[in-house]
């Protein structure tokens, strides 16, 4: 017997009991949409507090004038505040004691990068112009020729290191170390390559190897000027971390003049500090939804299987006229097996689609872009079939197991 | 050997069919020891009193039920000793059942209701699909393929159920009271029906109460208290020339 018969079948015994179908449905979407909905809403967020932040390494932690996560509000309320200028970020780098790296850095996205003899990325490459100490605090590392260094701020020599992506992509056919003294147009400035990055790859929170870095000084003169500057800086060691941020804090404080008993004109964040406090809130949010997930397609499941009870004993019949032109135990058993989880995948598919709509509700308001969580989908319609089968499993095997005659006989 | 074609031409044997159930401490006896032998293409009517073990026989001969002991050869091979998906296998292969509360399934059409026979057999879409018009069309309800039970008439359901119980070539239709629900008119419909079937080759067993039924059949079989009480051929046939399609 095809499957599509057993489909078939299923979906008209569902369809002749609509309205039942859907209160028993209910449950199942409801679990479903719990599940689905939180772990959107918090992948959402995870995507927008990695966005929201640089590569910076251990015992690092940035400063700058935006929040990163935060709602339109709070972006607004921040625009009001001044920027931080490049003097600023100085008076903390020669000041600061308990810290190793400062590293200062500004970025424009959207930039197209072409080699003279015209290969060109697509208009998409963030151009970081950093400090030198910018590199390692990004966790950047040079893998061919050289980083930045003093001296290219001080002559301001148009100089560029490239992410791997771009070399092969302007440069196709010779390897990267090649690219090391090619020259680069970027906003028709000729620049000279001097090193390339050691390729990141997408790994967690990294970004791919499509950007470039240039001096801070010439980014600020042929970039726009009046932006404000990051500066991440790197703790002597972890014991001294906290001390560090104050430390930071304080001065940048001091040069900003805030007045004592304000709160800061800026924002500071590391990765860790920031993914930490939200693992740690998720946590709870994905335990707690587990946890009510599991009660409603719990009770789900035992209505699922009254329902196929009452569904068994009112289509007695039915059974034994199947039985009596031929149907096997198995065909009566699939067939009742296929109605429940079909049933099960039906409130289920519900359930996921409500659920990535309202999960996604939260990237509309911090205007992230909306995700799909295909991982979790699959999981609910695993999830789905196996509560189907789970309760469905008896009720199928009471009617398979009915004896013809018997069931002939029952009006 | 001469017996061979003898053997051949049998298509049902029962012997020392008995069948009891179990009613607490109480044990009915419903079918006491029953020998019977039926050809192909015969057309036996089996009689007698309320109770007296039609059904449970027709329902042994169906393989809808198996006997407490004796042995049921049908076609040459033993089913007394099979298990239920062979029996379900038979079921669906050997025999047409067609009953008196007509069973078909209510929320399927005529089509869908004829096809099921197939669908358990395994056979595909196209060749099912003709293979259920051509049934339909044998009992005269071409025009009715898409209708559902609830439209059509007693004596019409019972047609579907005819097509139903054809559709996969039995070797034997059994029916069981197949006029018991359907006025006097209808049923000699339906029994023209059953005339036209047997003369174009099937092996019909029809359980009745009305000797006018009987009389359509060639063999007569009564029972009482699960003993087979005569087997004898009919002598008042009657017989009814029906242009079925016209009928329908
Ligand atoms: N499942 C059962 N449990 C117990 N006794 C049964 C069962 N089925 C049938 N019987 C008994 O077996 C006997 C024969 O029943 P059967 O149904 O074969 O009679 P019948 O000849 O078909 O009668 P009718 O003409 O009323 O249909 C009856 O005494 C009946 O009570
Ligand atoms: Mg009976």
């Amino acid at each position: 017997m095809e499957f599509s018969e057993v489909f078939r079948i299923a979906l008209s015994a569902i369809r002749a009991n609509k309205l039942r179908s859907v209160l028993t449905l209910l449950g199942i979407v409801i679990g479903v949409f719990s599940i689905i909905g939180v772990m959107t809403a918090v992948r959402v967020l995870q995507n927008g507090i990695e966005s929201g932040l640089s590569n910076l390494g251990a015992n690092t932690f940035q400063i700058q004038k935006f929040p990163v996560m935060a709602n339109r509000e709070e972006r607004i309320k921040a625009r009001n505040r001044k920027d931080i200028t490049l003097v600023q970020a100085e008076y903390l780098l020669y000041r600061i004691t308990t810290a190793t790296l400062v590293g200062i850095e500004s970025y424009d996205h959207g930039n197209v990068i072409q080699s003279l003899s015209g290969e060109k990325t697509n208009p998409n490459v963030p151009v970081f112009g950093e400090n030198p100490q910018g590199l390692p605090t990004n966790n950047w590392i040079v893998e061919h020729g050289r980083g930045l260094t003093e001296q290219d701020m001080r002559t301001g020599g148009h100089v560029v290191v490239l992410g791997m992506d771009i070399v092969s992509k302007i440069f196709p056919g010779i390897p990267a170390e090649g690219a090391v003294g090619q020259f680069v147009k970027i906003r028709g400035k000729r620049y000279q390559v001097i090193g390339v990055f050691e390729k990141k790859g997408a790994a967690l929170g990294g970004r791919d190897d499509n950007f470039a870095a240039i001096p801070l000084p010439v980014f600020l003169e042929n970039f726009d000027r009046d932006r404000s500057l990051n500066i991440m800086i790197k703790a002597k060691s972890p014991e001294i971390y906290e001390d560090c941020v104050e430390e930071a804090r304080f001065l940048l404080r001091t040069v900003r003049k805030v007045d004592p008993g304000k709160p800061d004109d800026f924002d500071i964040f590391s990765n860790d500090s920031m993914i930490a406090t939200f693992d740690s809130f998720t946590k709870y949010v994905k335990m707690g939804v587990a946890f009510i997930s599991f009660i409603s397609l719990l009770a789900a499941g035992v209505g699922i299987m009254n329902i196929m009870l009452v569904s068994v004993s009112e289509r007695v019949k039915e059974i034994g006229i199947r039985k009596a032109i031929g149907a096997r135990k198995s065909n009566i058993l699939t067939q009742f097996l296929t109605e429940a989880v079909v049933l099960c995948q039906i409130g289920g598919f519900i359930g996921i689609g409500v659920g990535i709509l309202a999960g996604n509700l939260a990237a509309l308001f911090l205007e992230i872009p909306p995700i799909f969580p295909v991982d979790w989908a699959i999981f609910a319609v695993v999830l789905c079939s196996i509560i189907g089968i789970a309760f469905g499993v008896y009720p199928a095997w009471k009617a398979a197991n009915l004896d013809p005659i018997e069931a002939l006989r029952y009006e | 050997m001469n017996d061979g074609t003898h053997a051949m031409s049998i298509l049902i044997r029962l012997q020392n069919i008995k069948k009891m159930y179990q009613m607490g401490s109480e044990e009915v006896h419903a079918l006491r020891g029953l020998n019977v032998e039926i050809k192909k293409n015969e057309y036996v009517a089996i009689m007698g009193p309320s109770g007296s073990g039609k059904s449970t026989l027709m329902n042994i001969i169906g393989c809808l039920d198996t006997p407490s002991s004796g042995m049921y050869e049908l076609n040459g091979t033993n089913v007394s000793d099979m298990n239920d998906n062979q029996l379900a296998r038979v079921r669906n292969k050997e025999i047409g059942f067609v009953f008196q509360t007509f069973n078909l399934l209510a929320r399927s059409d005529v089509l869908h209701n004829v096809e099921l026979p197939l669908i358990y057999g395994g056979v595909g879409g196209g060749e099912r699909k003709r293979l259920a018009r051509e049934s339909i069309a044998r009992v005269g309800l071409t025009d009715r393929a898409h209708h559902k039970p609830n439209e059509l008439s007693g004596g019409q359901r019972q047609r579907v159920a005819i097509a139903r119980a054809l559709v996969t070539h039995p070797s034997i239709l059994l029916a069981d009271e197949p006029t018991g629900n359907l006025d006097s008119k209808t049923g000699d419909e339906i029994m023209g029906l059953f005339d036209v079937l047997h003369k174009e080759g099937n092996t019909i067993i029809i359980v009745t109460h009305e000797e006018e039924i009987a009389a359509h059949a060639h063999r007569r079989i009564r029972i009482r208290d699960g003993h087979i009480e005569h087997d004898e051929p009919v002598t008042d046939r009657r017989i009814i020339h029906h242009d079925i399609a016209a009928s329908a």
